[in-house]
């Protein structure tokens, strides 16, 4: 099999491109980013208020800004890298290559990005991408009520039309950093009369209006990373919806197969130590360096394999999208897996951890940080889609499986 | 490298399927198990897959083959699974040509690899002696005698061996069972006097034997690579196999997966169509989820191996642990929701679970694989 001439040159200038990175990479990304953040508030997640946690931070959000490599592949217009495909692949396995870290993490990025880049009009496009990717403003979701979580579609948030504006009354849940985030994208219904996916609009406004306010909620993690968010009368301009309004329903699909496939995601890191080195810390090898425990390590040796062939997966689903053989909704499959994967590693954890992983609250166990995260995984087969809505969705939209 | 089939090896998959479908079903290979087949494939068959330039695919140009890698073999050995066809096509074409592409000297590969690429030659590796596939256990002896050797011991799952016109026997010329060093591979004429094949009808249908091997002489132009130090050529022609039924498994699993949504949308019971039961969708998705990754699995192993074999290992070791996993959900699951017909023989789904199952201990079961894994990593 013979390659044409082009796909020659792109291999080459894929070549450079991947040696220039490196370089880039090697020159510019302090040692301290090279690890994995050992807690949440060791991330960076930008906005009006945000604060470094350390210079390195500060320096290597600073320089990975200015090349545009907080969004690597957004267009050169929007504060993007204009990377392609490709060379987007390149970058993040040159990343892996050292280990570093996402400079800043934001749902900006990972999830209202995306949604704005397909269906949003210029004006807001300008407006809001740029923000983005300089981590000037922090995105929270408004997607979740009290009584629409798996049926989502049921939401009841009103949004009244008067003059150019709408006024928007009700509540939501599970809102993640509600009381950090600078702007919200919110899922409103604005027909109320309609069929129940088809009333419903997307819109964008600052949590500094009039009328909104949020309430942390108290978790089994004994974090508060959700908020209950209410909105008593919002105004918010109509130019604020994006894609038509009524339509809210494709921007929000859309939306949640980027979030799916960021929650996937938690699954596959294969950065840091292997799970096997952690559990020999605490339960100690053999004469032959295996783990004193044949049982765990044989539980250990299973989730290696599902991971590394999970990590083949997301790397093919890529390629796959690249190539335009995806199915839409492909990632309610990776998002399902992943997150169960992702409860397995913790198990094992909490299992090789023994009473070392029960301590919570003290300096040694840097205050409970193994068993929060434990109980911090048991969401992510819930947000953005239960294994059973996933489960759901594969089976119908995939398999086409008759309607029960 | 893209995770994802070239236009050419799409191209590729097309004929091999065409080819397959139409002349290899199911039904081929119930025919040759009914009527008790005594060679236990389709020699015409065979032919065709010369003629198409298959039985040569791994073999490089200069012998007279396609000179392709181990994602086109991957590509035919899942089209392979989809029908069940008893093929010579893993033995002699995949694992036997690669043995000898890698280990070979010059006389050697000009002797065997174009007759490989015609069609005209089967060969096969004759590896395991106990009940599980342990490569270092072989204690099959090879002693020093005149110039030569004289093979004493035994080997069974020896697939093609009582067809094939050509062994390549792993054998033990120093240390003990369970050790590296020691370990050479010989090419053996079947002919050769001291060696007993018995067939071996399996659960599967497909060809195995058990071979007997009493002191039989081979000359020191018979070894395959250098004397003592078989063990790393033994280990990449294990993980191309292991690729390759890897590659098998994906496709014997998929395409017990389509029939088994095929039945779901079709059969009635309780006045429904049973697919509208949530607790077989759940099932079922599960099922589709675990095929994807572990095919992505296999495509990763055989990029892997095509980048290089030396260090394709691990990747091998997940491929065919998943492959192995999968496959026995897939067939489980399969018959499972076929109810009282995936319990007949009339009824193909059998066929996939029996395959399945000899699939798994070829060249190493999941727990092989999976405890590879974990030593490789240190823990």
């Amino acid at each position: 099999m013979t390659d044409s001439k082009t796909s020659d040159t792109e291999t080459a200038d894929l070549e450079t491109f991947r040696n220039e990175t490196r370089a880039w990479l090697e020159a510019n990304c302090p040692p301290e980013m090279r690890k994995p953040a050992t807690s949440d508030a060791d991330v960076f997640w930008g906005g009006r208020n945000a604060k470094f946690s350390s210079e390195p931070q500060r320096v290597w959000f600073e320089r990975m800004r200015d090349k545009g490599w907080t969004v690597p592949d957004w267009p050169k217009e929007y504060g993007g890298g204009g990377l392609s495909a490709a060379e987007h692949k390149v970058l993040r396995a040159e990343m892996g290559r050292i280990g570093a870290r996402p400079p800043l993490s934001s749902f900006g990025i990972w999830m209202l990005g995306p949604a704005l880049l397909k269906y949003g009009n210029d004006a807001q496009k300008k407006e809001h991408l740029p923000k983005i990717a300089a981590g000037e403003i922090r995105w929270c979701q408004g997607y979740s009520e009290p009584n629409a979580g798996s049926d989502l579609a049921s939401l009841q948030t009103r949004a009244e039309s008067d003059g150019d504006d709408f006024v928007i009354t009700g509540s939501k849940i599970w809102t993640s950093y509600a009381n950090y985030a600078d702007w919200i994208f919110c899922l409103v219904r604005t027909d109320p009369a309609a069929k129940k996916h088809d009333g419903i609009s997307f819109i964008l406004f600052d949590m500094t209006s009039k009328g909104v306010s949020t309430k942390p909620i108290l978790l089994i993690s004994g974090y508060s990373p959700f908020c209950e968010t209410f909105f008593d009368g919002v105004r918010v301009p109509k130019s604020h919806v994006v894609g038509t309004v009524n339509r809210g329903w494709d921007v929000a699909k859309y939306l949640l197969q980027h979030e799916r496939a960021m929650i996937s995601g938690m699954g596959e890191r294969g950065v840091g130590r292997p799970l096997g080195q952690i559990a020999a810390d605490s339960v100690g090898s053999d004469a032959l360096g295996r783990l004193d425990d044949s049982m765990l390590r044989g539980q250990i040796a299973s989730f290696d394999v599902d991971e590394a062939a999970l990590a083949a997966c997301a790397e093919r689903a890529v390629d796959l999208a690249k190539a335009g053989q995806a199915h839409p909704a492909f990632s309610s499959a990776m998002k399902y897996y992943g997150t169960e994967l992702n409860k397995r590693r913790y198990e094992i954890l909490m299992s090789a951890g023994g009473v070392d992983a029960l301590e919570w609250e003290s300096e040694r166990s840097k205050q409970g940080a193994r068993p929060r995260a434990w109980l911090r995984t048991k969401a992510n087969s819930i947000e953005g889609g239960t294994s059973e809505v996933m489960l759901g969705i594969v089976a119908k939209r995939i398999l086409d499986l008759p309607g029960a | 490298m893209a995770l994802v089939l070239t236009e050419e090896q799409s191209m590729l998959r097309d004929s091999a399927r065409g080819l397959i479908s139409d002349k290899a079903p199911v039904s081929h290979l119930r025919h040759l198990r009914d009527s008790k087949d005594p060679t236990g494939f389709s020699k015409e068959l065979w032919q065709s897959f010369a003629e198409m330039g298959f039985a040569g695919l791994l073999v490089p140009e200069e012998f007279g083959g396609s000179g392709l890698g181990f994602m086109e073999a991957g590509v035919v050995m899942e089209e392979i699974g989809r029908t069940l066809m008893p093929s010579p096509f893993l033995a002699t074409s995949v694992i036997a040509a690669s043995a000898l592409n890698r280990g070979g000297n010059a006389a050697q590969k000009s002797e065997y690899l174009p007759k490989i690429a015609s069609g005209s030659l089967l060969a096969t590796l004759a590896i395991d002696e106990g009940a599980k596939h342990r490569p270092l256990q072989t204690s099959l002896q090879a002693v020093r005698a005149g110039n030569g050797f004289k093979l004493s011991g035994a080997k069974a799952l020896v697939v093609d061996g009582h067809v094939a016109d050509l062994f390549i026997v792993a054998a033990r010329t120093a240390g003990a069972a369970g050790e590296r060093e020691g370990l050479t591979l010989f090419l053996v004429n079947p002919a050769a006097k001291g060696v007993a094949i018995e067939r071996t009808i399996m659960v599967d249908a497909h060809n195995a034997a058990r071979i007997d091997f009493a002191n039989v002489e081979v000359t020191a132009d018979s070894v395959l690579g250098e004397v003592d130090q078989g063990a790393a050529l033994l280990d990449g022609v294990l993980d191309i196999g292991r690729g390759a039924v890897a590659a098998e498994m994906v496709g014997l699993s998929d395409e017990v997966f389509g029939r088994t949504v095929e039945y779901l949308k079709n059969r009635k019971q309780f006045g429904k169509l049973i697919g509208e039961f949530q607790a077989l969708q759940h099932r079922a998705a599960q099922l589709y989820v675990d095929i994807e990754i572990t095919r992505a699995a296999t495509m990763k192993a055989l990029q892997a191996l095509d980048a290089d074999v030396a260090k394709a290992a691990s990747a091998v070791a997940v491929a065919k642990a998943r492959a192995g996993t999968t496959a026995t959900r897939a067939v489980q699951e399969g018959v499972q929701m076929h109810g009282g017909m995936g319990m007949t023989d009339q009824f193909d789904i059998g066929f996939f679970m029996k395959r399945a199952r000899v699939c798994e201990e070829l060249f190493g079961d999941a727990n092989y694989h999976t405890e590879q894994l974990a030593r490789a990593r240190g823990y």
